[in-house]
């Protein structure tokens, strides 16, 4: 079928974000623009100050609690699978399986199907609606770990691992890293599912999510925050913490605790030993190398847009692939994972020189 | 190998010392005979293959996957073998299948007699039975660079901490034992004689100083000091005794213990005394100290040619004494092993290659500061371009292994400094891998033009890391594979403030000139790129400094398209060299 539309006058990247000329709208753009569609809640996607929002009620929720109810001039929630039309085009937004809340917006017009996928992963996670397939003409992805070296183990493996180290240091506080939004309550979840029942200690940062995600359902458990935490609780007990805040005074009240850090970056050792991380938890909440290729695939899209991450890796097999592919480019996205993947601690140089290098 | 994948895995994110040393014990503790020999023999970097290495793993890698998406992922992650582990498209198993009971001995034996045209099959066989730490584990083998931050000191001090053994002891024995070390481990544990492959001339753990800064210095009262010249060349320890036949064997050590005679033979040849010298190795022409960068031409050279010898004589500046004839004197203070080391200078032949490395007088730190501002007029003479600082010791310092502080500093010159503007920019290897933390740096023609004159990969924070790369990933107009090139326009652009000890001239680098040990001192988010330095700025400063000759360097430090191994080898060199 042949567009009467071309894909770059419904969508284009521009340095405030994805741009709709046709529908006069932006999606997750970086700074203030009159209408903006948001795909989820994390702070590189969804910015304060716009005139309007269009967004999942949830999506809405999390950004109140973030930037207070006055984040936007008006606001607009949408259900997932509805379809709203603005200046012609028609808006829908589908589940994305990334936090909750989270959406990939399909717009269409004329003919022209694309999909804006925003961060996704497919799977299952207890704490969001899953990933579901969009066909479209024109797919848009991320590729934050467009690598082949990044195959996301199962989840409950991995927090096996921090529920073992539990069994072996007993007397110990395992700080885990995770991000505030998304991946702490989903830390929270799958322990809940390994059977670990005790009290969880929360950073403040994360305390308004948590209560939101237990408000909306999602049975978390005995959570309380660390800081009134009695010294007694301490031993063996897990406290989640911004990424951030590991290397910071925040934590150096635990007693010689065990680091830990959840997040996809946790793959590669350097990334891990750069944060002084001791107990690495490859738990991602984006799609790994071999999920982009699976999620582009099944939207049957015979074009690919990149746009942040390891854009050159999915590109090159999108054209393997037989898909026409390009990068946007886009600046601006990916710090929060960033965020959560580059909180480099000081101080963890053993004093050991590594045993490499030959002067002659 | 599950048990020595699982060591080498934990090791690589236990960030205490005492923390490494417990899990290596326990390994030893836990795991028999021969396995713990050979993991400890890759732990002290004792392994070396003949027909498996790093080229074998690039040709399996290369014949099972995309070779782009190999080279970007390689460019990613900074470790050949992390990278292959994980890409490697190893066969689907049934969960729990025995998969990796293969003893490391076993591992080790294939690696060493396998022949060159059956092993890349038994090796992919090996990679396909493993999962990905194990794969790891196994490759890091072949590689033979663990870079788990653990040196060969410190396995041998959990060697020494399965029983009553100090490190030290394990350290006079070890240069005469083998893999897999059951003799040594049956010692250390209690129940074994303490081995008899007794070496006559073992490398002893050097002493270390820490940088001076102007804090401690007002503490220090200068009666109780010593100072010499720091000498601008590599940290070599001398070792000369007779062995069980009466022979006299010769040792040359790096600061770090590495056997470096063999790079050397007209140095060992020439030498004359019994006993352990520590000194400064220079290369001398016409009695003159020449500088590193000419040192550098001897250094990193696989075949050391009758030429190479002929053009960059090898010399030893003695500093210290640690053993005298046959008798230990590191337990001795300083002022007594210095009389001793003069005693054995001025008995040595004249003609052979060793000096006295010169106290320089002082009697108040006004004087020093004047010595160490202009080496030349305070006794280094001609050799004073190869002075980089002086060095304090204490009179009554004893000869402590490693970096006790208080007894030892360093006191090192001024670095020249520069504004230039960010050009280039690569991704790093080890510690820094997967950001941006290898920078070309350029500074403004007489055309208005930016012209590359060096390149730095260290010297900025972890924070200044992250906020360079979020920088590069932004402003990048140009991609040359690995490179990006940023944005560098007048009035666009990142000026950092590099730092420098010296100046070479060089045609090597469209430039002419060639930095040595340049490192970001700073990030100058607040100047704009016009206002970074020129090219006459750093030719003026070319003049003052006399001018060297940095052509044909094989290891030149600021490479304008320098490949990746090119620093590694370099910052190999400048460990040996920040000796003292």
């Amino acid at each position: 079928m042949r567009s009467a539309i071309r894909p770059e006058d419904l969508l284009r990247p521009t340095p405030r974000g994805l741009y709709s000329p046709a529908g006069d709208f932006f999606i997750d753009p970086v700074r203030p623009v009159p209408r903006a569609l948001v795909t989820h809640g994390h702070s590189d996607h969804a910015r304060a100050g716009h005139g309007a929002v269009l967004a999942t009620r949830q999506t809405l929720d999390i950004m109140a609690i973030r930037y207070g109810a006055d984040f936007a001039g008006a606001t607009q929630a949408i259900a997932y699978g509805e379809t709203v039309e603005l200046d012609g085009v028609k808006v829908s937004f589908f589940p994305a399986g990334h936090i909750l809340g989270s959406a990939q917006i399909r717009v269409e017009k004329g003919g022209c199907r694309i999909v804006a996928s925003g961060d996704y992963k497919p799977g299952i996670d207890p704490t969001c609606l899953p990933f579901e397939p969009i066909g479209c003409d024109v797919f848009i992805s991320e590729a934050t770990f467009g690598l082949p070296v990044f195959r996301h183990p199962d989840p409950s493996g991995e927090i096996g691992k921090l529920v073992a180290s539990l069994q072996l240091f007993p007397e110990r506080t395992h700080i885990v890293g995770a991000y505030a939004l998304g991946k702490a309550q989903r830390v929270i979840a799958l322990l809940r599912a390994a059977g670990h029942d005790r009290p969880i200690l929360l950073h403040g940062a994360m305390e308004r999510l948590t209560a939101y995600y237990e408000s909306e359902g999602i049975a978390l458990g005995p959570v309380k925050l660390a800081r009134e935490a009695t010294p007694d609780a301490l031993p063996g007990a897990v406290v989640i913490a911004p990424p951030g805040s590991l290397a910071e005074v925040w934590s150096r009240r635990f007693a010689d605790p065990v680091t830990a850090f959840a997040s996809g970056w946790m793959r590669i050792r350097a990334r891990a030993r750069q944060n002084g991380v001791e107990l690495p938890l490859v738990i991602s909440d984006h799609a790994d190398w071999d999920d982009l290729q699976h999620a582009i695939l099944a939207t049957g899209c015979g074009e690919l847009w990149v746009t942040h991450g390891q854009e050159d890796a999915l590109v090159h097999w999108a054209g393997q692939a037989g898909l026409a592919a390009r990068p946007l480019h886009l600046v601006g996205y990916g710090e929060e994972e960033a965020e959560s993947g580059t909180a480099p601690a000081a101080g963890t140089e053993s004093g050991d020189a590594p045993a490499e290098g030959k002067p002659s | 190998m599950n048990r020595f994948a699982a060591l080498i895995d934990r090791l690589a994110y236990e960030p205490r010392r005492n923390g490494k040393i417990r899990l290596i014990a326990d390994y030893f503790r836990h795991v028999p005979d021969p396995d713990r020999g050979w993991a400890l023999a890759a732990l002290t970097g004792a392994l070396s293959f003949r027909n498996a290495k790093p080229g074998l793993i690039r040709q399996l890698i290369a014949e099972r996957t995309d070779p782009v998406l190999f080279a970007l992922s390689y460019d990613y992650v900074g470790d050949l073998s992390e990278t292959v582990a994980l890409m490697w498209p190893a066969p689907a198993r049934p969960e729990g299948s025995p998969d990796a009971g293969i003893p490391l001995s076993d591992v080790v034996h294939i690696l060493t007699h396998m022949g060159r045209s059956e092993l890349p099959a038994v090796l992919a066989g090996l990679l396909d039975r493993l999962d990905e730490t194990g794969r790891w584990a196994l490759l890091k083998l072949i590689t033979g660079s663990l870079r788990i931050g653990v040196s060969a000191r410190l396995a041998k001090t959990a060697v020494a901490a399965l029983g009553t053994l100090t490190p030290d002891e394990i350290e006079l024995v070890w240069p005469g034992l083998a893999p897999p070390y059951a003799e040594l481990f049956a010692w250390a544990e209690g129940h074994g004689e303490r081995p008899r492959t007794e070496n006559p001339t073992p490398f002893r753990p050097v002493m270390l100083a820490h940088p001076l800064e102007a804090t401690d210095r007002d503490s220090l009262d200068p009666q109780d000091f010593r100072a010499e010249w720091k000498w601008d060349g590599i940290r070599v320890q001398a070792v000369r005794a007779r062995t069980v036949d009466g022979a006299v064997a010769t040792r040359l050590y790096s600061r770090t213990g590495e056997d470096i005679s063999g790079a050397f033979p007209d140095l060992a040849e020439a030498l004359a005394f019994e006993g352990a010298v520590d000194g400064e190795l220079l290369i001398l022409r016409q009695e003159r100290v020449q500088s590193f960068n000419v040192l550098q031409q001897r250094l990193n050279r696989k075949a050391v040619s009758a030429r190479l010898i002929a053009e960059f004589p090898a010399h030893i500046r003695a500093y210290d004494l640690l053993v005298d004839g046959t008798e230990d004197v590191r337990a001795l203070p300083f002022d007594a092993r210095r009389a001793r080391l003069e005693a054995l200078i001025a008995s040595h032949p004249t003609d052979a290659r060793l000096d006295l490395s010169p106290l320089v007088p002082f009697a108040t730190w006004e004087d020093l500061t004047a010595a160490r501002a202009d080496p030349a007029k305070h006794g280094a003479g001609p050799d004073a371009e190869a002075v980089e600082g002086v060095m304090l010791k204490r009179a009554d310092s004893l000869y402590l292994p490693g970096r006790p502080k208080g007894p030892w500093w360093k006191w090192k010159r001024d670095p020249h400094s520069v504004d230039a503007v960010l050009m280039y920019a690569q991704r790093g290897h080890g510690k820094r891998s997967s950001y941006y933390s290898d920078y070309t740096f350029g500074v403004w023609t007489g055309d208005g033009e930016l012209v590359p004159v060096g390149k730095a990969y260290f010297g900025f924070t972890d924070a200044e890391l992250i906020e360079i790369d979020r920088f590069v990933r932004r402003n990048t107009v140009n991609r040359f594979g690995p490179v990006r090139e940023v944005v560098h326009a007048r009035d666009e652009g990142l000026v950092l403030e590099v730092a420098f000890e010296g100046l070479a001239r060089s045609s090597r680098h469209r430039s002419g000139v060639a930095m040595r040990f340049p490192r970001i001192a700073r990030l100058r988010w607040d100047k704009p790129p016009a206002e970074a330095d020129t090219l006459a700025a750093l030719e003026a400063l070319l003049r003052t400094e006399g001018e060297v000759a940095a052509d044909g360097d094989p290891a030149a430090e600021s490479d304008g398209n320098g490949r990746p191994a090119r620093p590694a080898s370099r910052r190999a060199a400048r460990r040996d060299r920040e000796a003292s």
